[in-house]
């Protein structure tokens, strides 16, 4: 048991945090956001400059050769800059499939682009009836010959809009929730038959609702073996779960911090709000908060590094501390900051917004209390 | 970062493991099965074997015969300690006077007071709370005045827990009342129980136990060789003890083996149509609070493992007191819940090793839970409140 990084890792540490410090400030974000992409393009060309879309891949496919911790410490700093750019869907869900099962062809095709920032792309594992179920999938891929014709729907597509790659999951055998039966697709987004609603999200992310109408790609499309997708699917979700986590808990600190801050500088009735008793008390409340996710999400990213028979539970056990310490958080520090708390204006709602959604993806709190009760 | 053992820590485990299974006395590990309650002789053997074995001083540095042992060797002590079900180590000795006498005693009081603290022969309390001053700790009016070689003792201590077995006390006691501070003038005293002039009150508490007492000090004559450090300076080191309770009253490792149990007794135990674990909302119940223990059980780490490579313990420190009995009590209120109409008898006596087998009322320990879980109300009160903790982490922490 050791808590410490190596050098690596706080090289990585160090960059990520001055970057974060230095040059993503919040009127940048903001207006990263309000772009037509929702991301600035230069911060991401930047990002493969520093080899930050390289961490987790292996030296051979051109990467770092970094893992869960790694994407941990970088996702903390994504959360305390509140960074839009689509780390999660370009590196972690998309990059995440391909880097598992991907053949060399595909790597070259779909992985080393993504990996230089030239590529956009992301993984539809959600559909609209399949709430936090992964294998509830109701879009089907039917062989034609050499060839496969998809058909479906996909919600809520993370980086949707921007995606040039959509890696797929359709049903090819089984039943609508059966884990058997699910092959992986790499569907262009310019294929014929798709259509991409893209919108953006509450949090100044982007997304988009995706039909797929006869859509027909090649067997060479297929990532992985054919109906033995859902393995990776879950083996990717986990590690996009842990990496929102790591965000939430980044965005619950700058949140604490915040407070504290704002209640030393705020006076009323002559005095600063932070003397108060009953405002210092959820202070604290915040801060431990804080430190106690904080120690779950450790345990849950070194159960998945060392590969221990506890990481399922462990990432269930931080999602869950996150969705129900995240939201606590984030009402309380909205409410500390009074009005100016629900105004545009300030950054703290636009964290709080985030941490709301985090709680809503990857399976909410009671979701995974109910897998860690069964 | 690993969360993994390396090939010494799991040779550790397996020792300590053995260590408890084959050395924790027959008899004691039965009464703790059974809930018969332990008696001040079962702890002293049970503390005597730890000293056998070379590591009574589990938390001292070698040079005062302690372990010196890493963080995550306490760790796994602790946690093989509380799976095997053996008793808690009294705290007074080996965790609070001892470590103050070796860091701020004289070379004849480390001499004269360490190895039979180590050894158990001597039982210690604690002298702090008085009967007003609790939380405000600094309001104490103990007087200890010097008259010729000795103080003069006066005054009233309480919350005294386990004081009637106590051979000696330490005690914070004011020499001076002329200072700025109400923090200075209070010094750190040895008293021998025997001393002329020391009563013993018990105080029971609402589960009907004796645990702790009242202690009244009535012109105890204190030699000035039973001071601590430098007098007026006893607040400082009082303080660093509190620090400890903090830490050392998380009690992590337990609570995960009582809750680790519970959730067996829960899958097992079957009363009616189906045992308890088929109630989902008890089950989730039992989930959140195992989520929020493994945190910290983690925090804990944290903060140790911080302390160990020389740094000061971050604000995580600070939570482990407040968090760690809520916690506790967390755990005590599930047991309640899983008795069910059998939290109601109050049949203390029944757990004694004569009572009859035929006579007991409910199954195992459960008319017990009740009673744990009024006794441990008091974990949110002593070592300061958890209110109290939630103003110094303000106040330190935060800097409000």
């Amino acid at each position: 048991m050791d808590f410490s990084l190596n050098d690596v890792q706080l090289m990585l540490d160090d960059a990520v945090g001055k970057f974060v410090d230095n040059d993503y400030d919040f009127d940048a974000r903001q207006k990263h956001t309000a772009s037509d992409a929702g991301y600035s393009a230069d911060v991401w060309k930047t990002f493969a400059e520093l080899g930050w879309t390289a961490v987790p891949f292996s030296q051979a496919d051109g990467g770092l050769d970094g893992g869960p911790v790694e994407l941990m410490i970088m996702m903390q700093h994504f959360g305390r800059g509140l960074v839009v750019e689509p780390y999660l869907a370009n590196i972690v869900l998309a990059g995440g499939v391909l880097r598992r099962v991907a053949s060399d062809e595909q790597k070259t095709q779909w992985l080393q682009p993504i990996i230089a920032g030239e590529l956009q792309a992301t993984l539809a594992f959600v559909e609209p009836q399949s709430r936090y179920d992964i294998a509830n999938i109701a879009t089907v891929a039917n062989p034609d010959g050499d060839a496969w014709v998809i058909d479906g729907t996909k919600g809520v597509v993370l980086n949707g809009g921007n995606a040039e790659l959509l890696i797929v999951p359709a049903r090819t055998g089984g039943k609508l929730a059966d884990s058997s039966g699910i092959t992986l697709f790499a569907v262009p987004a310019a294929a014929d038959g798709v259509s991409v609603n893209a919108y953006p999200t509450v949090d100044g992310h982007q997304a988009a609702e995706i039909e797929l109408q006869q859509v027909r790609v090649a067997s060479d499309a297929v990532l992985g073996a054919v109906d033995h997708g859902y393995e990776t699917l879950g083996a990717v979700v986990d590690e996009a779960t842990l990496a929102v986590c790591a965000e939430a808990v980044g965005i619950m600190k700058t949140l604490t911090d915040k407070t504290v801050e704002y209640s030393k500088n705020r006076v009323q009735f002559g005095v600063p709000i932070g003397s108060f008793q009953a405002l210092q008390h959820r202070m604290v409340d915040m801060l431990t908060a804080c430190e106690q996710s904080y120690s779950l999400l450790l345990w849950a990213t070194m159960a998945n590094a060392d590969g221990t028979d506890e990481a399922t539970r462990a990432i269930s056990a931080i999602k869950y501390q996150v969705g129900t310490a995240g939201q606590k958080v984030g009402q309380e520090a909205v409410q500390l900051h009074g009005g100016m708390g629900v105004t545009w204006e300030l950054d703290v709602a636009h964290y709080f917004k985030r941490l709301t959604t985090i709680g809503q993806m990857f399976g909410n709190a009671d979701w995974h209390l109910d897998k860690l009760a069964q | 970062m690993h969360v993994t053992f390396t090939e010494e820590e799991l040779a550790f485990q397996e020792e300590a493991r053995n260590f408890f299974q084959n050395e924790l006395p027959e008899d004691i590990r039965q009464k703790r099965s059974q809930g018969v309650p332990l008696e001040r002789d079962d702890y002293i053997r049970f503390q005597k074997c730890l000293f056998e074995k070379g590591w009574a001083g589990y938390n001292w540095p070698v040079e005062y015969g302690g372990t010196g042992w890493t963080i995550v060797q306490k760790y796994i002590f602790a946690t093989e300690m509380a799976a095997a079900d053996a008793p808690d180590i009294i705290p007074f000795g080996l965790g609070m006077v001892g470590p103050i006498i070796y860091t701020y005693g004289t070379e004849e009081q480390k001499e004269r007071f360490l190895p039979d603290i180590l050894a158990s022969n001597v039982w210690w309390c604690q002298g702090y709370s008085e009967p007003g001053s609790g939380s405000d700790l600094a309001s104490l009016k103990t007087r200890a005045d010097r008259s010729g070689d000795h103080y003069l003792l006066n005054g009233t201590k309480t919350w005294t827990t386990l004081g009637q077995h106590a051979d000696w006390i330490f005690v914070l006691a004011r020499t001076a009342t002329d200072v700025a501070r109400r923090q200075e003038g209070i010094s750190f005293l040895l008293v021998d129980m025997k001393s002329p002039g020391v009563t013993v009150k018990p105080i029971i508490t609402l589960d009907g136990a004796h645990e702790v007492n009242e202690i009244h000090f009535d012109n105890v004559e204190v030699p000035l060789d039973n001071l601590v450090g430098e007098e007026g300076k006893g607040w400082t080191y009082g303080k660093v003890l509190l620090q400890h309770e903090r830490t050392g009253t998380a009690g992590v490792a337990r609570t995960k083996y009582r809750l680790a149990k519970l959730k067996q007794q829960a899958a097992t135990s079957v009363r009616g149509a189906e045992p308890l674990a088929a109630d989902r909302n008890f089950m989730r119940k039992i989930a959140a609070t195992e989520v929020e223990l493994k945190a910290l059980e983690f925090t804990e780490l944290r903060t140790l493992a911080a302390v160990a490579s020389g740094k000061a313990p971050g604000p995580e420190s600070s939570i482990l007191k407040f968090k760690g009995t809520e916690l506790q009590q967390a755990v005590d209120a599930l047991y309640l819940e899983a008795a069910g109409y059998y939290a109601l008898p109050y049949v203390p006596d029944q757990y004694a090793f004569d009572f009859p087998q035929q006579e007991r009322v409910g199954e195992g320990t459960e008319t017990q839970a009740s009673l744990r879980y009024f006794n441990f109300r008091k974990a949110s009160i002593y070592g300061g409140s958890n209110e109290i903790q939630k103003n110094i982490v303000a106040k330190h922490v935060l800097g409000l």
